[in-house]
Protein backbone atom coordinates (compact mmCIF):
# COMPACT_ATOMS: atom_id res chain seq x y z
CA UNK A 1 0.00 0.00 0.00
CA UNK A 2 1.45 3.72 -1.18
CA UNK A 3 2.36 5.49 2.17
CA UNK A 4 0.48 8.91 2.51
CA UNK A 5 0.98 9.95 5.67
CA UNK A 6 4.12 12.61 5.98
CA UNK A 7 5.89 13.24 9.41
CA UNK A 8 7.57 16.42 9.72
CA UNK A 9 9.90 16.36 12.34
CA UNK A 10 12.82 19.06 12.48
CA UNK A 11 15.64 18.52 14.42
CA UNK A 12 16.00 20.03 17.41
CA UNK A 13 12.58 21.78 17.67
CA UNK A 14 9.93 21.03 19.75
CA UNK A 15 7.38 20.76 17.74
CA UNK A 16 6.23 18.04 15.03
CA UNK A 17 3.84 17.87 11.56
CA UNK A 18 1.50 14.95 10.83
CA UNK A 19 0.22 15.35 7.37
CA UNK A 20 -2.58 13.14 5.83
CA UNK A 21 -4.33 13.45 2.03
CA UNK A 22 -7.70 11.16 2.46
CA UNK A 23 -9.75 9.84 -0.17
CA UNK A 24 -13.04 10.80 1.29
CA UNK A 25 -14.95 14.17 1.69
CA UNK A 26 -14.18 16.54 4.01
CA UNK A 27 -17.39 16.22 6.05
CA UNK A 28 -16.79 12.27 6.78
CA UNK A 29 -12.82 13.26 7.05
CA UNK A 30 -14.12 15.52 10.46
CA UNK A 31 -16.66 13.17 11.71
CA UNK A 32 -14.68 10.37 11.92
CA UNK A 33 -13.19 13.03 14.34
CA UNK A 34 -15.81 13.62 16.53
CA UNK A 35 -18.13 10.55 16.61
CA UNK A 36 -17.32 8.58 20.02
CA UNK A 37 -17.94 5.47 17.78
CA UNK A 38 -15.77 5.77 15.04
CA UNK A 39 -12.68 7.49 16.68
CA UNK A 40 -12.74 4.49 19.32
CA UNK A 41 -12.74 2.11 16.06
CA UNK A 42 -9.78 3.61 14.05
CA UNK A 43 -7.86 4.75 17.18
CA UNK A 44 -8.41 1.17 18.76
CA UNK A 45 -9.13 2.86 22.09
CA UNK A 46 -12.37 3.11 23.84
CA UNK A 47 -13.53 6.63 24.24
CA UNK A 48 -14.95 7.01 27.59
CA UNK A 49 -15.91 10.97 26.89
CA UNK A 50 -16.04 13.42 23.72
CA UNK A 51 -17.39 16.95 24.01
CA UNK A 52 -16.61 18.53 20.88
CA UNK A 53 -17.38 21.96 22.09
CA UNK A 54 -15.26 25.20 23.39
CA UNK A 55 -14.22 24.22 26.78
CA UNK A 56 -15.13 20.32 26.43
CA UNK A 57 -12.91 17.42 27.30
CA UNK A 58 -11.92 14.34 26.38
CA UNK A 59 -10.63 10.71 27.61
CA UNK A 60 -9.43 7.59 26.02
CA UNK A 61 -8.66 4.17 27.52
CA UNK A 62 -7.63 0.34 26.42
CA UNK A 63 -7.71 -2.49 28.64
CA UNK A 64 -6.18 -5.80 27.70
CA UNK A 65 -7.84 -9.19 27.60
CA UNK A 66 -7.56 -9.36 31.74
CA UNK A 67 -9.51 -5.55 31.89
CA UNK A 68 -6.31 -4.15 33.07
CA UNK A 69 -5.71 -0.74 31.74
CA UNK A 70 -2.52 -0.30 29.28
CA UNK A 71 -3.35 3.05 27.94
CA UNK A 72 -5.01 5.97 29.54
CA UNK A 73 -5.04 9.46 27.53
CA UNK A 74 -7.26 13.32 28.22
CA UNK A 75 -7.24 16.35 27.18
CA UNK A 76 -9.23 19.66 26.90
CA UNK A 77 -11.04 20.92 23.85
CA UNK A 78 -10.06 24.24 23.63
CA UNK A 79 -12.01 24.92 20.15
CA UNK A 80 -13.90 23.19 17.61
CA UNK A 81 -15.26 24.66 14.09
CA UNK A 82 -16.93 22.35 12.52
CA UNK A 83 -14.85 21.11 9.40
CA UNK A 84 -12.50 23.82 9.58
CA UNK A 85 -10.44 22.77 12.97
CA UNK A 86 -10.07 21.49 16.32
CA UNK A 87 -7.54 23.03 19.22
CA UNK A 88 -7.08 20.64 21.86
CA UNK A 89 -4.55 19.50 24.30
CA UNK A 90 -3.12 15.71 24.79
CA UNK A 91 -1.98 13.88 27.72
CA UNK A 92 -0.91 10.12 28.20
CA UNK A 93 -1.64 9.01 31.79
CA UNK A 94 1.18 7.49 33.34
CA UNK A 95 3.45 8.44 31.05
CA UNK A 96 6.64 10.61 31.24
CA UNK A 97 5.64 13.04 28.62
CA UNK A 98 3.56 15.99 29.58
CA UNK A 99 0.57 17.64 27.92
CA UNK A 100 1.26 18.71 24.28
CA UNK A 101 -0.98 21.22 22.57
CA UNK A 102 -2.42 19.98 18.86
CA UNK A 103 -3.60 21.45 16.31
CA UNK A 104 -5.80 20.28 14.02
CA UNK A 105 -6.53 21.51 10.61
CA UNK A 106 -9.41 19.80 8.17
CA UNK A 107 -8.98 21.01 4.36
CA UNK A 108 -11.15 20.02 1.73
CA UNK A 109 -9.00 19.47 -1.44
CA UNK A 110 -11.89 18.52 -4.09
CA UNK A 111 -15.70 16.96 -3.78
CA UNK A 112 -14.10 13.87 -3.03
CA UNK A 113 -10.55 14.18 -1.92
CA UNK A 114 -9.60 15.74 2.03
CA UNK A 115 -6.65 16.60 3.98
CA UNK A 116 -5.75 17.04 7.44
CA UNK A 117 -3.06 18.50 9.15
CA UNK A 118 -1.87 17.95 12.43
CA UNK A 119 0.59 20.48 14.23
CA UNK A 120 1.53 19.18 17.78
CA UNK A 121 3.90 21.34 19.99
CA UNK A 122 5.42 19.49 23.21
CA UNK A 123 6.98 20.96 26.50
CA UNK A 124 10.38 19.96 25.40
CA UNK A 125 12.91 18.84 22.34
CA UNK A 126 13.47 16.30 24.51
CA UNK A 127 9.92 14.71 25.19
CA UNK A 128 9.32 15.28 21.42
CA UNK A 129 11.85 13.12 20.97
CA UNK A 130 10.99 10.63 23.23
CA UNK A 131 7.66 10.00 21.96
CA UNK A 132 8.89 10.17 18.15
CA UNK A 133 10.58 7.11 19.14
CA UNK A 134 8.22 5.23 21.50
CA UNK A 135 6.60 3.02 18.63
CA UNK A 136 10.28 1.93 17.97
CA UNK A 137 10.86 0.77 21.76
CA UNK A 138 7.78 -1.25 21.41
CA UNK A 139 9.13 -2.99 18.68
CA UNK A 140 12.33 -3.91 20.56
CA UNK A 141 9.91 -4.76 23.65
CA UNK A 142 7.99 -7.04 21.46
CA UNK A 143 11.37 -8.60 20.30
CA UNK A 144 12.45 -9.24 23.89
CA UNK A 145 9.62 -11.21 24.50
CA UNK A 146 9.70 -12.78 21.89
CA UNK A 147 13.07 -13.58 23.06
CA UNK A 148 12.06 -14.76 26.15
CA UNK A 149 9.30 -17.17 24.40
CA UNK A 150 12.22 -18.60 22.31
CA UNK A 151 14.54 -19.18 25.39
CA UNK A 152 11.47 -20.93 27.53
CA UNK A 153 11.07 -23.04 24.89
CA UNK A 154 15.06 -24.02 24.73
CA UNK A 155 14.60 -25.21 28.69
CA UNK B 1 16.42 5.78 0.56
CA UNK B 2 16.41 2.35 -0.49
CA UNK B 3 18.93 1.26 2.03
CA UNK B 4 16.45 3.29 4.79
CA UNK B 5 13.50 0.81 3.73
CA UNK B 6 15.98 -2.30 4.25
CA UNK B 7 16.71 -1.41 7.72
CA UNK B 8 12.89 -1.48 8.48
CA UNK B 9 12.22 -4.54 7.02
CA UNK B 10 15.36 -5.75 8.56
CA UNK B 11 14.17 -4.85 11.88
CA UNK B 12 10.01 -5.81 11.70
CA UNK B 13 11.46 -9.38 11.43
CA UNK B 14 10.48 -11.15 14.64
CA UNK B 15 13.25 -13.56 13.74
CA UNK B 16 15.85 -11.30 13.20
CA UNK B 17 15.19 -9.09 15.69
CA UNK B 18 15.82 -12.14 18.19
CA UNK B 19 19.44 -12.46 16.39
CA UNK B 20 19.88 -8.86 17.07
CA UNK B 21 19.00 -8.94 20.71
CA UNK B 22 21.47 -12.54 21.12
CA UNK B 23 24.14 -11.16 19.26
CA UNK B 24 23.89 -7.75 20.78
CA UNK B 25 24.81 -9.44 23.92
CA UNK B 26 27.42 -11.43 22.49
CA UNK B 27 29.52 -12.01 19.33
CA UNK B 28 29.03 -15.31 17.67
CA UNK B 29 29.65 -17.45 14.89
CA UNK B 30 26.60 -17.95 12.65
CA UNK B 31 26.81 -21.72 13.98
CA UNK B 32 26.76 -20.42 17.42
CA UNK B 33 23.31 -18.29 16.71
CA UNK B 34 21.79 -20.90 14.58
CA UNK B 35 21.91 -23.22 17.67
CA UNK B 36 19.47 -21.10 19.39
CA UNK B 37 16.83 -21.62 16.81
CA UNK B 38 14.20 -24.22 15.45
CA UNK B 39 14.52 -22.35 12.23
CA UNK B 40 16.58 -23.92 9.67
CA UNK B 41 20.62 -23.44 9.13
CA UNK B 42 20.26 -21.84 6.01
CA UNK B 43 17.53 -19.76 7.23
CA UNK B 44 19.47 -18.42 9.80
CA UNK B 45 22.21 -17.50 7.16
CA UNK B 46 19.52 -15.52 5.17
CA UNK B 47 18.73 -13.54 7.92
CA UNK B 48 22.25 -13.08 8.80
CA UNK B 49 23.04 -11.83 5.22
CA UNK B 50 20.17 -9.31 5.51
CA UNK B 51 21.44 -7.66 8.45
CA UNK B 52 24.81 -8.05 7.18
CA UNK B 53 23.87 -5.66 4.27
CA UNK B 54 21.82 -3.55 6.75
CA UNK B 55 24.60 -3.29 8.32
CA UNK B 56 23.39 -3.78 11.79
CA UNK B 57 25.91 -6.52 12.13
CA UNK B 58 29.30 -6.80 11.11
CA UNK B 59 31.37 -9.67 10.07
CA UNK B 60 35.07 -10.50 11.57
CA UNK B 61 37.13 -13.14 10.36
CA UNK B 62 38.73 -14.86 13.62
CA UNK B 63 41.37 -17.59 12.17
CA UNK B 64 39.11 -19.99 10.63
CA UNK B 65 35.93 -18.42 11.89
CA UNK B 66 33.61 -15.67 11.10
CA UNK B 67 31.94 -13.88 14.08
CA UNK B 68 28.87 -11.36 14.09
CA UNK B 69 29.24 -8.38 15.54
CA UNK B 70 26.52 -5.90 16.81
CA UNK B 71 26.71 -2.68 15.60
CA UNK B 72 25.05 0.18 17.82
CA UNK B 73 26.10 2.96 16.31
CA UNK B 74 23.99 1.59 12.82
CA UNK B 75 21.02 0.62 15.43
CA UNK B 76 21.52 3.94 17.15
CA UNK B 77 20.73 5.53 13.92
CA UNK B 78 17.84 3.41 13.22
CA UNK B 79 16.26 5.12 16.75
CA UNK B 80 16.35 8.27 15.82
CA UNK B 81 14.44 7.75 12.97
CA UNK B 82 10.80 8.69 12.95
CA UNK B 83 9.62 5.97 10.41
CA UNK B 84 7.66 3.74 12.80
CA UNK B 85 5.56 6.79 14.86
CA UNK B 86 5.25 7.45 11.08
CA UNK B 87 3.91 3.92 10.48
CA UNK B 88 1.60 3.96 13.13
CA UNK B 89 -0.22 6.99 12.46
CA UNK B 90 -0.21 5.76 8.60
CA UNK B 91 -1.78 2.25 9.53
CA UNK B 92 -4.94 4.63 11.90
CA UNK B 93 -5.13 7.27 9.29
CA UNK B 94 -5.72 3.46 6.77
CA UNK B 95 -8.31 2.63 9.42
CA UNK B 96 -9.90 5.42 9.02
CA UNK B 97 -10.36 5.99 5.40
CA UNK B 98 -11.83 2.67 5.21
CA UNK B 99 -14.38 2.93 8.02
CA UNK B 100 -15.58 6.09 6.63
CA UNK B 101 -15.76 4.61 2.90
CA UNK B 102 -17.94 2.00 4.64
CA UNK B 103 -19.89 4.76 6.54
CA UNK B 104 -23.38 4.64 6.25
CA UNK B 105 -25.34 8.07 7.82
CA UNK B 106 -28.59 7.58 9.57
CA UNK B 107 -27.62 4.39 10.93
Amino acid sequence: MERKTKVHAEKGKQELVIAREFDLPLELLFKAYVDPDIVGQWMGTNVLKLENKKHGSYQFETRDDQGKVVFRANGAIHEVVPNQRITRTFEMENAPFDVQLEFLVFERLTDSTSKLNIHIIYKSVALRDQQLQLPFAQGINMAHNRLEEIVRQLK
Amino acid sequence: MNLRRDVFQAIADPTRRAILLLVATQSMTAGAIASNFDTARPTVSKHLQILTECELLNQEQNGREIYYHFNAKKMKEVADFIEPFRNMWDDRFNKLETIMKNYKPNK
